[in-house]
């Protein structure tokens, strides 16, 4: 027995060291630092709640916070729609089916900087395909990144277009779906709203709180396209027109890497911290009591 | 669908169903279109109003330019030097990991295994400054071990993915050798990894995709141009491209198709181990 102890924390220790070494101390080493001035080359000085304070009155704080919950509020419901409806298009069973989830959920797996230099391209008012498609149908589409209403849309559309990995999840969970249950409300008299909504929706509900979160963690931490699509030529210039693209990590970024402000940089990242792990166990909360679970709650 | 025959409601349903499908798919996959086009348009070709979507004739130099304008051979060798034992090193630690996990009884290890799936949760920007300081302090800045090194310890995910596939591996076989006198860390490498080889794959395949694509790492480490990877050397293509007098959209379009290249060939080689990755999360 003792020695089958020995071995599971054998087994184990890879993990556990790097938990100790990768994860919780520089977890508590972030927490002092955001007590602190630390900058690249000072060492770190006590400063106590200062950069919290400093937080509180900081402008460009709140500014990437509006910005980040616009982009999640914008991207992450239309992301769980058009996933869906991907979904249920792509479970029809019609021939040349595997073709289509191919082709929907290439782009989600592909690299973000190769897509945000393609977006960039397509997003150019003058010449980009977007704005030559809107021409077709007579509307003269914006300015979209030079934008300061639309920099912020033009990033949720490229995030669309990713849509692709979770309607992939949905999928999944939708051919778990017993045909017994949705053939049965239909003898019952249900038409297909009601029989989707009544029988396919709760019973798709854990992939649906799954991708809800994971969405969401993934808008609130957003960086790479709003760094790849509205860094300019200079270092330093991304954040967009009247820095309509600053959001929250882009901003640590800035402040940890090119301002070198490592102690404010920890304090915004506890910060993030917080909001990440309030919004997820809020959505939890909210959808606990109607997500269902085959055979009970886990 | 509910019925087998055809009344004409299920033939109108199944209609619009194509409908659909061509018209998503023709947005889906205009972009691409697009832009391999692009690449293969002269720079006049390129601004042309309206666009021509079949270049004529096909300027198939751009590639090479798109791979001369910057050492873009030096970054695909950089990116493997990268990749490969990030992929070993993931697929070694996690699975000792996941074989502790499932196949050990020992006290602390559901409390254990609970902390390992809370980590996946957590934003890497609470760490990644505290990090970076301490691969500062190690010397490890430009160099490749801050993306490297860390993959040595195991990942949450695939620890978790490995595990459920090691459970629903029959242990006969392990007992029995055992008995014969067997080590454990024999047991997991000759007996339990071999029959775990659909889990092996997604983990290889996902760890690919992970490495090669990043962005933020060698973002955050590498700062000498010659030692970026493919993802950081098309950013640098295009804060170069977009500084000088006219944008050469073409080249950076089709840098971009190179870039995104391994991806749709491991992608259509592998395509069942990214479905069975990616619907592992929701059952838990």
């Amino acid at each position: 027995m003792k020695a089958e102890h020995r071995q599971g924390w054998l087994f184990v220790a890879p993990w556990a060291l790097g938990f100790l070494l990768l994860t919780a101390g520089p977890m508590l080493y972030s927490l002092y630092l955001s007590g602190t001035s630390a900058t690249l080359l000072s060492p770190p000085q006590w400063i106590g709640l200062e950069n919290y304070r400093r937080m509180a009155s900081d402008p460009l704080f709140y500014r990437s916070l509006g910005n980040t919950a616009a982009y999640a509020a914008m991207g992450v419901p239309a992301g769980l729609l058009l996933a869906l409806g991907l979904a249920l298009l792509l479970n029809a069973p019609v021939c040349g089916i595997g073709f289509f989830r191919t082709l929907f959920f290439l782009p989600s797996v592909t690299n973000t900087v190769a897509l945000a230099v393609l977006w960039l391209w397509l997003l150019n008012p003058e010449f980009g395909l977007l704005n030559a498609g809107l021409r077709a149908c007579g509307v003269e589409g914006p300015l979209w990144l030079q934008s300061e209403t639309w920099a912020k849309p033009a990033l949720v559309l490229m995030s669309l277009w990713t849509a692709g990995g979770q309607a992939v999840i949905f999928l999944a969970a939708l051919q778990g779906v017993p045909r017994e249950l949705t053939e049965a409300a239909a003898i019952d008299g249900a038409g297909p709203v009601r029989r989707f909504l009544a029988v396919t929706l709760p019973l798709i509900s854990p992939a649906l709180l799954f991708n809800l979160i994971m969405g969401l963690v993934g808008a609130l931490q957003v960086f790479t396209q709003a760094f790849v699509l509205t860094g300019g030529v200079q270092p330093g210039s991304e954040g967009g027109p009247n820095q309509a693209t600053l959001f929250i990590v882009l901003y640590i970024y800035k402040k940890a890497f090119q301002e070198f402000d490592l102690g404010y940089a920890s304090a915004l990242a506890w910060a993030l911290f917080v909001i990440i792990v309030g919004c997820t166990a809020l959505a939890w909360r909210l959808a606990r009591e109607r997500v269902h679970y085959e055979g009970g709650t886990p | 669908m509910s019925a087998p025959r055809a009344g004409p409601a299920a033939v109108a349903r199944l209609g619009l169903t194509y409908v659909a499908l061509v018209a998503l798919g023709a947005i889906f996959s205009a972009p691409v279109v697009w832009m391999f086009s692009s690449s293969l348009h002269g720079l006049a070709g390129v601004f042309a109003q309206p666009f021509r979507w079949l270049p004529a004739p096909p300027h198939w130099e751009n590639y090479v330019r798109a791979v001369t304008i910057l050492p873009v051979p030096r970054f695909l060798l950089n990116t493997v030097i990268i990749t490969a034992p990030v992929m070993a090193a993931t697929l070694v630690s996690s699975a000792l990991v996941a074989y502790g996990f499932a196949r050990f009884r020992f006290p602390g290890r559901d409390a254990l295994f609970a902390l390992c799936l809370a980590t996946m949760m957590l934003p890497g920007q609470v760490t990644m400054i505290p990090l970076y300081r301490l691969f500062a302090w190690l010397g490890w800045v430009d160099t490749y071990l801050p993306l490297i090194v860390p993959s040595l310890f195991g990942s949450p995910f695939y620890i978790f993915l490995l595990r459920q596939f090691f459970l629903t591996i029959p242990r006969d076989s392990e007992e029995a050798a055992l008995i014969d006198g067997a080590s454990r860390l024999r047991i997991w490498w000759s007996i339990v990894l071999p029959q775990a080889r659909p889990a092996v794959a997604t983990v290889l395949i996902f760890t690919f995709i992970g490495t090669w694509n990043d962005f933020f790492g060698p973002l955050l480490y590498l700062n000498s141009p010659e030692k970026a990877t493919l993802t950081l050397g098309l950013n640098l293509m295009k804060t170069q491209v977009l500084g000088s007098g006219v944008v050469e959209w073409n080249i950076l379009m089709a840098a971009s198709l190179l870039v995104l290249l391994p991806n749709v060939i491991l992608f259509f080689a592998a395509q069942r181990h990214f479905l069975r990755g990616l619907t592992m999360g929701v059952g838990k």
